[in-house]
């Protein structure tokens, strides 16, 4: 079952956000719609909710064919990157919301909604106006919403992309263990490689309206298909030919095989690690140490070293 | 923008964020004189003008300005008045939210004409507004109808120049409103209507209200649209403000200034009452 | 609110579901009823109670004839009543627009105890019946028994009345429409031209003024409109003698209510003028959204 969006394409004002994009989502998974601003992942995510109608393709939801359903009876559960908070309810009324308005009994509704409070912490809250509170308590509230009407598919909208760094990064884990907690089937929205990598059971990398790579998280960061990918999911250097991940690249004091030579030009300490440019003779790539690394090896600007990929390094020709 | 009351938007206030400085100073001496000099100027042409009107209506006493107010013919008038102008202002609340909604969330051909016909009652020199309708819904009238001397006359009179207020109130915030609400309660299960219902209207209530007070004043004090359909039969078809025409006509200052009074304190009131309800809105919302 | 053709790259693994009965093209959703329901109630009310009456007037104007629209128009009195309402609003206009701009400063840039009460007294004008602002205007400023009637100067009966009547109602227009665009722009480009050595004239001339150039316009034509339609207040205050205090507007009136011919031609000219002014708003709006 689960969700597939299956050769979609829409078209804004001439310009193609979705190019024959298919996308599959296993049921009770958590993927990641990952790639820059602009490239259409939101648009597909809206289209899978029903805000947005395909030009062609469809979308199937738990076996049942969607399209042309409208969002008040696809059962989805939607969460916006600002909140959508209804400003004039309390806490407890914006997620009641979904139930009332299916004509649930009071006696339910205070249940499942107490339930939700719970769940997402705001047990305190329920009776204080969106105004009042945090950015990310919004966003929880704005979670427990969707998940009142008991939603088969749930849908995230950058849902932590006006929140504060260390903020996301709180409600990303929280995520992660309710997504374990509940197993509803998920797809969410976002720019941030990090959030990707650490939240998601699977990846799909969408770029200028077309889907780059589908996987889980290990498999594109260490076996990219293209440059954009390995680009966009890490950090990426040249050496000689080949793209590599500058933490992927073993340094030499003294001459060795099928080593590269190179001079360090530029050596910066950033937290615990090292981070190391270099020229050799083509290109400049550059290295990232751990600052034990570094300290062994004595490395200072001006110092001719070694370099090789490392055993298991996922390399791709350069372009 | 439209010509229909942009002064209806005067929350609008400096937008810096919360703790920051709204960019005004204190006076200094040159903007100081220039305050006199507009304190000066609204004195002698509001102020005084209004106080000698409160002050002509009592200046025979509480119980004399009670007796004019309270003539049949003054009294009369005024019940028309009122709840003319509350009728037209509760008609408008609705009809106008409509007309409001369908600029903004609807388009077709022919909708840029519309919007500049909304406007025309405002901008319209109020008696060329009374001779238009007098010709279509008068003697005379090609439709067959007669409506001179009706109360039906009167009530269609302020009908066509409070058009604006209500539409050009609500139009801003609709335009204003995040869709992304809309889409969430869309995807919570509810239909178009539910969410008009439970989401939309609530916000847009204060505007709604906003209107249709600006309404109501300005039919409270109409003249010119009214006076020529109206015919102004006594204790039929005479509103408050020709009245007062009458009265001055007559040299009776002081009753005339009676009911001005009324019509003053009555429209102050409500304007007043819509602020705060305005206020209240905005914490809350 | 409401804004490269390669094959894809698809997923590698597992099997697409079978969707023979799933269209690949979905239908175009039609207009619900219910809009088309809503827009033909807007447009039947809108057309009904404004563009029937005007129509039906430009009708009868046509009715009755160029010859005795060519009659009214040159007659001595419907060319006096023309120059005095250009006179009176002219004059209104003016004072408008310099105590407007005055007044929007102060609100814009000042704190100053009583700055709400400012504000309550230029909207004040607004819930005025306009028999009442001819009403207070005699009170004060008439010569029999008005509290400044002993000036010597006539005002009541006479122009500079009308022109007081006028610049009350118009008062708030020119003021509202500058006090937004003052409050939300051009303060930190006047702190800008301040700290660069330009005095207070020289920052108004050169950044106030051409920051406010378009919304002074719109306030501008707005007042015109408003003080050329001036009707009630104008009858009580100019005391409507023919040939000499009577205006357009006072002028249809009469017309109308003797029944004699003038009053339809005398009211083409003004919705012309309306007209006009509205279609002046319109095209100064779009500069106004650029900035």
């Amino acid at each position: 079952m689960g969700i597939a969006a299956i050769h979609i394409s829409k078209t804004f004002g001439g310009v193609a956000a979705l190019d024959d994009v298919t996308v599959e989502v296993g049921s009770g998974r958590l993927t990641a719609l990952l790639g820059p601003s602009g490239g259409g992942k939101s648009t597909l995510l809206r289209i899978v909710g029903g805000l947005e109608e395909p030009d062609a393709g469809s979308v199937v939801i738990d076996g049942i064919a969607a399209t042309g359903i409208p969002a008040q009876r696809r059962n989805v559960g939607f969460v916006f990157q600002h909140y959508a908070a209804f400003k004039h309810l309390s806490v407890y009324r914006n997620i009641a919301f979904g139930l009332e308005v299916r004509k649930r009994p009071k006696a339910e509704i205070k249940q499942r909604v107490t339930e939700l409070l719970e769940l997402v912490h705001l047990e305190k809250f329920a009776d204080r106006m969106p105004s009042q509170l945090s950015g990310g308590q919004r966003q929880r509230m704005a979670l427990a919403r969707a998940l009142a009407v008991e939603p088969s598919v749930l849908l995230l909208d950058e849902p932590f992309g006006a929140l504060d760094t260390k903020v996301r990064k709180e409600l990303r884990d929280w995520l992660r263990r309710l997504h374990d907690e509940v197993h509803v089937t998920t797809i969410f929205v976002t720019h941030d490689q990090d959030e990707a990598l650490e939240v998601a059971d699977e990846l799909a990398v969408i770029n200028n309206g077309r889907v780059e790579q589908v996987g889980s998280p290990d498999a594109l960061y260490d076996h990219p298909a293209n440059d954009f990918v390995m680009g966009f999911l890490g950090p990426v250097t040249r050496l000689g030919p080949r793209l590599i991940r500058p933490h992927d690249i073993d340094v030499f004091a003294a001459r060795t095989s099928d080593a590269v030579e190179a001079k360090v030009t530029r050596l910066q300490r950033v937290g615990f690690e090292v981070r190391a440019e270099l020229r050799a003779s083509d290109t400049e790539p550059w290295v990232q140490l751990t600052r034990g690394q570094a300290e062994s090896l004595a490395l200072r600007p001006g110092d001719t070293v070694w370099l090789r990929p490392a055993r298991d390094a996922a390399t791709l020709a350069a372009s | 923008m439209t010509l229909a009351p942009a002064v209806a938007r005067r929350g609008a206030g400096f937008r810096r964020g919360a703790g920051q400085s709204d960019g005004r100073v204190p006076l200094r001496t040159a903007a100081g004189l220039g305050l006199g000099a507009a304190v000066l100027w609204l004195s002698l042409l509001v102020l005084l003008p209004l106080a000698a009107v409160v002050v002509k209506a009592t200046g025979n006493g509480w119980s004399g300005f009670w007796d004019a107010l309270t003539s049949r013919e003054a009294l009369s008038a005024l019940r028309l008045t009122v709840f003319s102008s509350i009728g037209v202002a509760a008609l408008n609340a609705i009809i106008g939210t409509l007309i409001a909604w369908v600029l903004v969330r609807d388009s077709f051909r022919g909708k840029r004409v519309v919007e500049v016909v909304i406007d025309i009652p405002f901008a319209l020199p109020t008696i060329v507004a009374g001779l238009v309708l007098l010709t279509l819904y008068g003697p005379h009238s090609p439709l067959g109808v007669n409506w001179y001397a009706t109360t039906r006359g009167v009530i269609l009179a302020l009908l066509f120049v409070t058009l604006p207020f209500v539409v050009r109130t609500v139009q801003p915030v609709l335009i204003g409103l995040d869709r992304d609400v809309e889409e969430a309660a869309a995807s919570l299960g509810a239909s178009r209507f539910t969410t008009f219902r439970r989401i939309i209207l609530p916000a847009i209530l204060p505007a709604i209200a906003g209107g249709a007070a600006l309404a109501f004043a300005r039919a409270m004090g109409e003249y010119g649209s009214v006076v020529l359909i109206s015919g102004g039969l006594q204790f039929k078809t005479e509103i408050s403000s020709m009245y007062v025409y009458s009265q001055i006509e007559n040299d009776e200052l002081a009753a005339a200034a009676a009911t001005a009074t009324a019509l003053l304190v009555i429209s102050l009131v409500v304007i007043g009452l819509l602020d705060i309800v305005q206020r209240w809105a905005a914490r809350h919302g | 609110m409401v804004s490269q053709i390669a094959p894809a790259a698809t997923t590698d693994r597992s099997t697409p579901i079978d969707l023979g009965e799933a269209p690949t093209q979905p239908p175009r959703r039609p207009r619900r009823t219910g809009t088309y329901v809503l827009r033909g109630i807007a447009i039947g009310y809108v057309g009904v109670l404004v563009l029937v009456p005007l129509g039906v007037v430009l009708w009868r104007t046509i009715q009755q004839g160029l010859g005795t629209f060519w009659d009214t128009v040159s007659d001595p009195t419907v060319v006096h009543a023309i120059v005095l309402t250009g006179v009176v609003a002219g004059i209104a206009v003016l004072l408008n627009v310099v105590f407007g701009i005055g007044m929007a400063l102060l609100l814009a840039r000042y704190r100053f105890p009583g700055r709400r009460l400012l504000n309550i007294l230029i909207d004040l004008p607004l819930a005025v019946s306009p028999i009442v602002v001819g009403l207070a205007l005699i009170l004060v400023y008439g010569q029999e028994g008005g509290w400044l009637g002993g000036l010597g100067v006539q005002i009541i009966y006479s122009i500079p009345g009308m022109v007081l009547a006028t610049v009350f109602v118009s008062l708030p227009l020119v003021v509202r429409a500058l006090v937004p665009v003052l409050e939300e722009e051009g303060l930190d480009q006047e702190l800008a031209a301040r700290s660069l050595g330009a005095n207070a004239r020289q920052c108004f001339r050169r950044i106030t003024l051409p920051t406010i150039k378009w919304a002074l316009a719109y306030g501008v034509v707005l007042s015109l409109a408003r003080a050329i339609g001036e009707f009630g207040a104008v009858k009580v205050v100019s005391g409507n003698v023919i040939g000499q205090t009577q205006t357009v507007t006072l002028l249809v009136d009469e017309r109308a209510e003797q029944f004699e011919p003038g009053a339809y031609q005398a009211s083409i000219l003004l919705i012309a003028v309306t007209v006009i002014c509205i279609v002046g708003v319109s095209l100064i709006h779009p500069p106004e959204g650029r900035s």
